[in-house]
C-alpha cells in the first residue's frame, strides 16, 4: 500500500467504496476495489482501458448492483440501494458515453436534472398548477445559467440530437448539475473533445471543486488529471493498483506495466 | 333523405370519435411512453362490462345489474380497466419490453374468454343488453338524438385532449419522454422509471376503459364478440396513420381510419351476394392493411406525426423557432 495521501485523512469522507466485486460471467469486471473520498476532494481514476473504472462508477451510481462490498455515502450503506434515489442523496454521475434525451431540447434535457418536482407527480399539475408553474419557472432560470457554464445558451432551444460528441458532454454535465449534487463521478469528461472545449471543461470542473463538490474523475487525459487532481488512484484488472500524487504514481513501474501489459495482451 | 343522411354521418362520426377515445389512450402508451399494447380490446371490454354491469337494471339471471347513473359506470369503467392496466403492468413491466405485448395479447384473449364463459356475471355469449342509453328522452326523433350523442362524445374527446395536452407538457410528461428516449440517463437523474411507465400504462388502460363504456351505451348493447382482436388491430392502424407520439393525429386517425372502414364495409355489402359476404369481410382488414402501408410508404411517421412537445410552462421561450416545428429533426452521426 502506498503511504496515506494527506488530502483523504485530513478531511472527512464523504464517500468510501469498501471490497466492491462485480462480475460479468467468469470475468471480475471490479475485484475488490477500495476508495476513500474526502469531502471536496477532486481525485482522478486512472488506469488501462478495460480496467473496470466505468462497472466501478455504475456500482457507485447503482446502475449495477455489487456482487459483495459496502458503499458508505455519509454513515449509510447505499450498495443495495436504487439508482434513482442515488442523486437525491447527492450523488450524481454522468456517462462515459454521453446519454442526451436526443428528441429533447436543449433546455429541457437540462431541467430533467431537477430533484423533486411537483410537476412530475400527474396530480400536481392539476390540483395545484401555480406551484408546478412557479417551480418550473425556477428550474428554467437555474437551467439557462447552467447551460450559459457550459456554454451551450445559443443551441438551448435545438434537439438534442443536433449536438456533436464534445456538445453532448458538456450536456451531460449540465444536466447531472441541474440536481445540485455534493459528489460529482465523471466519466471522461473531455473523450473525444477539441483542444479549447478542453480548456473549457478543465475550467468548468475545477470551478465545481471550488464551490465544494466532491469529484472523482475518470480520464485517460493525463495532463488534464495532473492539472486538476493532486491525488490519483490506480486501477488495474478490476483493483486498486496505486494511488498517490499524479507525477509520482505515474512515476511508478508497475503502473507503467500495466498501461503497457495492454499493449502486449 | 337529407335528414337520413345527417343522422348516418352523426352515428359514423360518434362512433368514430369514440374510437377515438381508444386512440388516446393507446398513444398515452405506445406514443408517449413506448409501451407496447397488443391486448387493447381487452381493455375496452373491461370498461364495457364494468359500467354495464354497473348502470343495468336489476337482471334475475345474473350477477348485478345494480341499476346506478351513467356516470357512475363512467367512472367505474375507468377505474377497472385502470386497475387491470396496473396489475398487468406491475406483473410484466420489469420485464423485457416485449414480454409486455405476450402479456396484454393474452390478457385480451382471458377478458374476451370470460366475457363469453362467465354467463352468471357477463351474459355470456348473448352479452349484456339494456344498458341505459343517454338522451333516451329524445329517442323519437332519431336526427336529435344522434346529435345529442355526438355532442356528448365530442365534449369526452375535446375534455380528453385537452387533460392529455396538459399533462404531456408537464414535467410528468417530460420525464415520460426523457424515459422513453434513455431510460439509464433518466433512472441516473432520478427518475423511477417503473413508476412513470406504470402511471402511463394504467392512464392508457384507464381510457380505453372510458371508451368501452362509452362505445356500451351508445349502442345499448355488448357482446363477446366486439373485442376480439380486430379492434386491437383497427386502434393500432388508427394511431399510426393520424401519427403516433400526437394527440391530433390520434383523433385524426380514429376517423379516416373509422371512414375506411364503414365504406369497405358497404361496398362489400352491396357488391357481393349474402352468401360470400362473411369471407368478404376479411377484405375489409386487408384493405386497412394496404391503407396502412401507403400511408407509410407516404408519411413514414403519419399523416401529422410527432410534434416535438415543450413544457408549457416555458412560454416565454421563443416559439418560432424552425427546428422546433419541424418533424425530422437532423440527424448527426454519433460521436
Ligand atoms: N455489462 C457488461 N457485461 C459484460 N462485461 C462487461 C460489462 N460491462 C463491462 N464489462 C467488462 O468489464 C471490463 C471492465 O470494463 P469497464 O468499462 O469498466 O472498463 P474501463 O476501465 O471503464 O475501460 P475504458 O477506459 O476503456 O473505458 C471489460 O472487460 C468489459 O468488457
Ligand atoms: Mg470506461
Amino acid at each position: 500500500m502506498p503511504a496515506a495521501f494527506p488530502s483523504s485523512s485530513d478531511t472527512a469522507p464523504i464517500l468510501e467504496a469498501r471490497g466492491l466485486v462485480r462480475a460479468f460471467g467468469g470475468l471480475r469486471a471490479v475485484d475488490g476495489m477500495s476508495l476513500v473520498l474526502g469531502r471536496g476532494e477532486m481525485v482522478g481514476l486512472i488506469g488501462p482501458n478495460g480496467a473496470g473504472k466505468t462497472t466501478f462508477f455504475n456500482l457507485l451510481a447503482g446502475s449495477l448492483v455489487p456482487d459483495s462490498g459496502a458503499i458508505m455515502l455519509g454513515n449509510r450503506d447505499i450498495a443495495r440501494e436504487r439508482p434513482e434515489k442515488r442523486i437525491g442523496a447527492g450523488l450524481g454521475r454522468t456517462f462515459q458515453i454521453p446519454k442526451p434525451f436526443r428528441e429533447m431540447t436543449v433546455l429541457e434535457n437540462v431541467l430533467t436534472g431537477a430533484q423533486g418536482q411537483s410537476g412530475e407527480g400527474i396530480l400536481a399539475n392539476f390540483l395545484s398548477p401555480s406551484r408546478v408553474r412557479v417551480e418550473e419557472h425556477r428550474a428554467a432560470e437555474r437551467a439557462r445559467e447552467l447551460l450559459d457554464f457550459v456554454r451551450l445558451s445559443h443551441l438551448t432551444h435545438e434537439p438534442a440530437a443536433v449536438l456533436s460528441g464534445g456538445q453532448r458532454k458538456l450536456l451531460e454535465l449540465a444536466r447531472v448539475l441541474m440536481a445540485d449534487p455534493s459528489v460529482l463521478l465523471l466519466d471522461e469528461p473531455a473523450a473525444g473533445v477539441n483542444p479549447a472545449l478542453l480548456e473549457l471543461i478543465i475550467d468548468r470542473v475545477r470551478l465545481l471543486n471550488a464551490q465544494g463538490r466532491t469529484v472523482l474523475l475518470i480520464e485517460h487525459n493525463m495532463d488534464m488529471v495532473s492539472r486538476l487532481c493532486e491525488r490519483v488512484v490506480v486501477m488495474a484488472e478490476g483493483s486498486l493498483l496505486a494511488e498517490g500524487a499524479p507525477a509520482q504514481v505515474l512515476a511508478r513501474k508497475d503502473v507503467a506495466e500495466a498501461y503497457l501489459g495492454q499493449v502486449a495482451a | 333523405m337529407i335528414l337520413d343522411l345527417a343522422a348516418y354521418l352523426a352515428f359514423f362520426l360518434t362512433v368514430a370519435l369514440s374510437y377515438a377515445v381508444i386512440t388516446l389512450g393507446l398513444n398515452v402508451q405506445w406514443g408517449q411512453t413506448g409501451l407496447f399494447n397488443v391486448g387493447v380490446a381487452g381493455f375496452v371490454a373491461v370498461g364495457a362490462y364494468a359500467s354495464a354491469l354497473l348502470t343495468t337494471p336489476d337482471a334475475p339471471d345474473r350477477f348485478g345489474g345494480f341499476g346506478l347513473p351513467i356516470i357512475v359506470g363512467w367512472a367505474g369503467a375507468m377505474l377497472a380497466a385502470g386497475l387491470v392496466s396496473l396489475a398487468v403492468g406491475a406483473l410484466t413491466m420489469r420485464l423485457r419490453s416485449d414480454y409486455l405485448a405476450i402479456a396484454t395479447f393474452g390478457v385480451a384473449v382471458v377478458v374476451q374468454l370470460c366475457a363469453l364463459n362467465l354467463q352468471t356475471v357477463t351474459g355470456g355469449p348473448f352479452g349484456i343488453g339494456f344498458i341505459p342509453r343517454p338522451f333516451t328522452s329524445f329517442a323519437g326523433d332519431p336526427l336529435l338524438f344522434s346529435l345529442a350523442n355526438l355532442a356528448l362524445l365530442a365534449l369526452v374527446v375535446l375534455a380528453l385532449y385537452l387533460f392529455l395536452e396538459r399533462l404531456l407538457s408537464s414535467p410528468w410528461g417530460r420525464v415520460l419522454r426523457a424515459i422513453r428516449e434513455d431510460e439509464a440517463a433518466a433512472t441516473a437523474l432520478g427518475k423511477p422509471a417503473l413508476r412513470f411507465r406504470l402511471q402511463a400504462f394504467a392512464l392508457g388502460g384507464a381510457i380505453m376503459g372510458l371508451a368501452g363504456a362509452a362505445q356500451a351505451h351508445f349502442i345499448g348493447f355488448i357482446a363477446p364478440d366486439n373485442y376480439l382482436p380486430t379492434l386491437t388491430f383497427q386502434v393500432w392502424a388508427m394511431l399510426i396513420v393520424g401519427g403516433s407520439g400526437n394527440n391530433r393525429g390520434a383523433i385524426l386517425g380514429a376517423v379516416v381510419v373509422w371512414a375506411l372502414w364503414a365504406l369497405s364495409g358497404s361496398v362489400i355489402g352491396s357488391v357481393f351476394p349474402a352468401g360470400w359476404q362473411a369471407r368478404a369481410a376479411a377484405l375489409q382488414i386487408a384493405l386497412i392493411g394496404v391503407g396502412l402501408c401507403a400511408i407509410l410508404l407516404w408519411r413514414p411517421r403519419g399523416i401529422l406525426g410527432e410534434r416535438r412537445i415543450v413544457s408549457r410552462h416555458l412560454v416565454t421561450a421563443p416559439k418560432a423557432n424552425p427546428s422546433l416545428v419541424n418533424n425530422t429533426p437532423p440527424e448527426i452521426p454519433h460521436a
